[in-house]
């Protein structure tokens, strides 16, 4: 009998940590199916944050390197200056990418670092059981926002992709979703794009990626993926930021505030 | 041998270079300052990287990076610098990750100042980031010995797997001296093991990390780790004596402060007092087995240092407290002259 579907080589078999419902396994799994593609599994070096996929190390069948919370992009930029010739990639959740290693993602970016930054947004930090990530939209109850997130007092979220597209390093900021098959399809076509670009030293790449987090949203898996399309979607509207390759500089309309 | 008139900070960039050092990531501070500049115009015909990291928490993680996939990687700083890469350093540590740190020190607590100083004794040998781990330490005395010092700490990285430091001082940084670099052949390490290259699909992926969730798992790992401190301590240490065969007192001093203690023993001497220096190369691992043969015949000891008094706290250990351990030291980056230090061997009886 003809195989017609299974897992992506570069994806190891072993089961996950990873909480029912949670949208990690989509993208690794699409990420890996890029690489398996691409077929340079074994000319790939991957960098793992601190959060939820602090272990994604043991899932990814490429050399992989653990970093220190937000440290991702500065370890990839030491693997790939000294290794220019490999592909580089870091995983990254907000809390990690967007609160304490923002200088590190917007140096990485601004001195059009070659590696691919694979970007997860659930608007939580998961790992230390559900806090106030620096993506939380206003309103939005978690552990410490329990009466909702008040700009007055916790300021505002911030939107990667909108500000790293501002950036001349920048060769490719989008922002995708795994709430449905076609964006799905979109987000793996974005990751190809990234790694594409990396392999002509087009820059840095980030693909930011709308998942989410049933467990500290206290949500069932279904109405999480409601909650994304419902709440997330309008406040990060998909698309691309900027692409150099396509000519595009900004074509995404500004979100809900 | 070919003598160059340079500063201490070109050296320690030509010395690493000469080592084999393939990157160098930093941080602009003083006054190490001209430690990146060299780097940065000689790295590049040298095939190597340079590049000027956003911060010194990114620059070590560079190094962090760059270590991980084989390459002798190094990074420098001074005083306030080294304590933001402090978390770096405790990952590479707890990654077994070979690399070399230099801590041009200037004056603290804080901003402190831009003058020379010491008080990074602690922080270089007992804490330089969380956890359970040691680093290699090196104490140079001149310019030349920061040469030989950049050489053995890159050496000594990659066959420990550990990070080194040079602990230096705005004084040594800043000073020129004649200097030679010997023919350097950088042993050749195999990192194959380890080393996060890319598999080829040829062989299982490698990890570098420094995650263990089970707590027997970690334990086993900083144990380890131990097994091989322990091995460093029986064979690494190294120490200057001088004068101490039949010393009544034994000074201890090291880096640029032990030169300023040397001429302050060769006056006594001349005066008939019977002072002999203590000069430790290593401060981790400290020579123990030194300082116990140097201070033999001697009747106290007196530790001279740009701090309120660090290493002394070693130097009692090491001796048990089996003699009275003195100190004197000035802080804040005041360098204690020749005349003071003989005037403190006075006041201790050393004129007798």
């Amino acid at each position: 009998m003809a195989v017609v579907f299974e897992r992506p080589k570069s994806l190891v078999d072993i089961p996950t940590h990873y909480c029912p419902g949670c949208t990690h396994g989509i993208v690794h799994r699409i990420l890996c199916e890029v690489i398996d593609e691409m077929g340079i599994e074994g000319d790939t070096i991957g960098v793992c944050p601190v959060g939820c996929s602090v272990m994604a190390y043991d899932y990814f069948s490429c050399d992989m390197i653990e970093a220190a919370h937000g440290r991702a992009p500065a370890v990839a930029t030491g693997v790939k200056r000294t290794n220019p010739d490999k592909f580089v990639f870091t995983y990254q959740g907000d809390g990690d990418l967007a609160a304490i290693g923002t200088a590190e993602t917007v140096h990485a970016a601004t001195r059009g670092e070659n590696i691919v930054v694979i970007f997860i947004n659930n608007t939580i930090y998961g790992m230390t059981g559900g806090q106030m990530a620096p993506t939380t939209i206003p309103g939005q109850v978690t552990q410490t926002t329990p009466f909702g997130r008040d700009p007055q007092l916790a300021g505002f979220p911030v939107r990667v992709c909108e500000m790293l597209s501002t950036l001349t390093g920048t060769a490719l900021a989008q922002r995708v979703a795994v709430d449905s098959v076609p964006h799905i399809r979109e987000a793996k076509k974005a990751i190809r794009k990234a790694f594409e670009n990396q392999k002509a030293g087009r820059g840095f790449s980030i693909v930011e990626v709308l998942s989410t987090c049933p467990t500290n949203w206290g949500l069932a898996p279904l109405d999480a993926i409601k909650r994304l399309q419902d709440e997330m979607i309008p406040y990060y509207p998909l698309g691309v930021y900027k692409d150099v390759e396509a000519g595009v500089f900004e074509n995404v309309q500004g979100g809900n505030e | 041998m070919e003598r160059n008139l340079m500063k201490g900070n070109e050296a320690l960039a030509e010395a690493a270079i000469r080592a084999g050092c393939k990157c160098f990531f930093g941080y602009p501070i003083t006054p190490q300052t001209e430690l990146a500049a060299y780097m940065a115009k000689r790295m590049h015909k040298a095939g190597g990287v340079f590049l000027q990291a956003e911060s010194e928490v990114a620059a070590i993680n560079m190094v962090l990076g760059a270590a991980s996939t084989g390459v002798r990687a190094m990074t420098s700083s001074s005083s306030p610098g080294i304590s933001l890469k402090s978390e770096g350093v405790s990952y590479i540590a707890g990654s077994d990750l070979p690399a070399v740190i230099i801590n041009v020190e200037r004056g603290g607590p804080g901003l402190g100042g831009i003058q020379p100083s010491q008080a990074d004794y602690w922080q270089a040998t007992k804490a330089l980031g969380h956890g359970d781990f040691q680093l290699l330490v090196y104490a140079p005395a001149s310019v030349q010995e920061m040469v030989d010092c950049v050489v053995k700490a890159f050496d000594r990285a990659d066959k420990y797997r550990m990070p080194a430091m040079i602990l230096a001082d705005g004084l040594l940084g800043q000073m020129m001296e004649p200097v030679s670099f010997p023919e350097i052949n950088p042993d050749a390490y195999d990192k194959s093991g380890w080393a996060t290259t890319g598999h080829k699909n040829q062989r299982e992926h490698h990890i570098v990390n420094s995650l263990y969730l089970q707590p027997d798992q970690l334990e086993k790992s900083i144990v380890d780790r131990f097994k091989k401190y322990e091995i460093i301590k029986e064979t690494e240490t190294d120490a200057e004596l001088y004068l101490t065969e039949d010393c009544d007192i034994l000074l201890c001093a090291f880096g640029a402060t032990a030169r300023v203690v040397k001429s302050a023993v060769n006056s006594a001497r001349e005066q008939g007092i019977k002072a002999g220096l203590f000069r430790p190369k290593t401060l981790w691992p400290f020579p123990v087995k030194e300082i116990n043969e140097a201070a033999k015949t001697a009747k106290c000891l007196l530790s001279v240092e740009m701090s309120m008094g660090q290493m002394v706290d070693d130097i009692k250990l090491a001796i048990n407290c089996s003699k009275p351990v003195h100190f004197y030291g000035r802080t804040g980056g005041v360098i204690p002259t020749p005349v003071e230090v003989l005037e403190e061997i006075k006041k201790l009886g050393g004129a007798k």
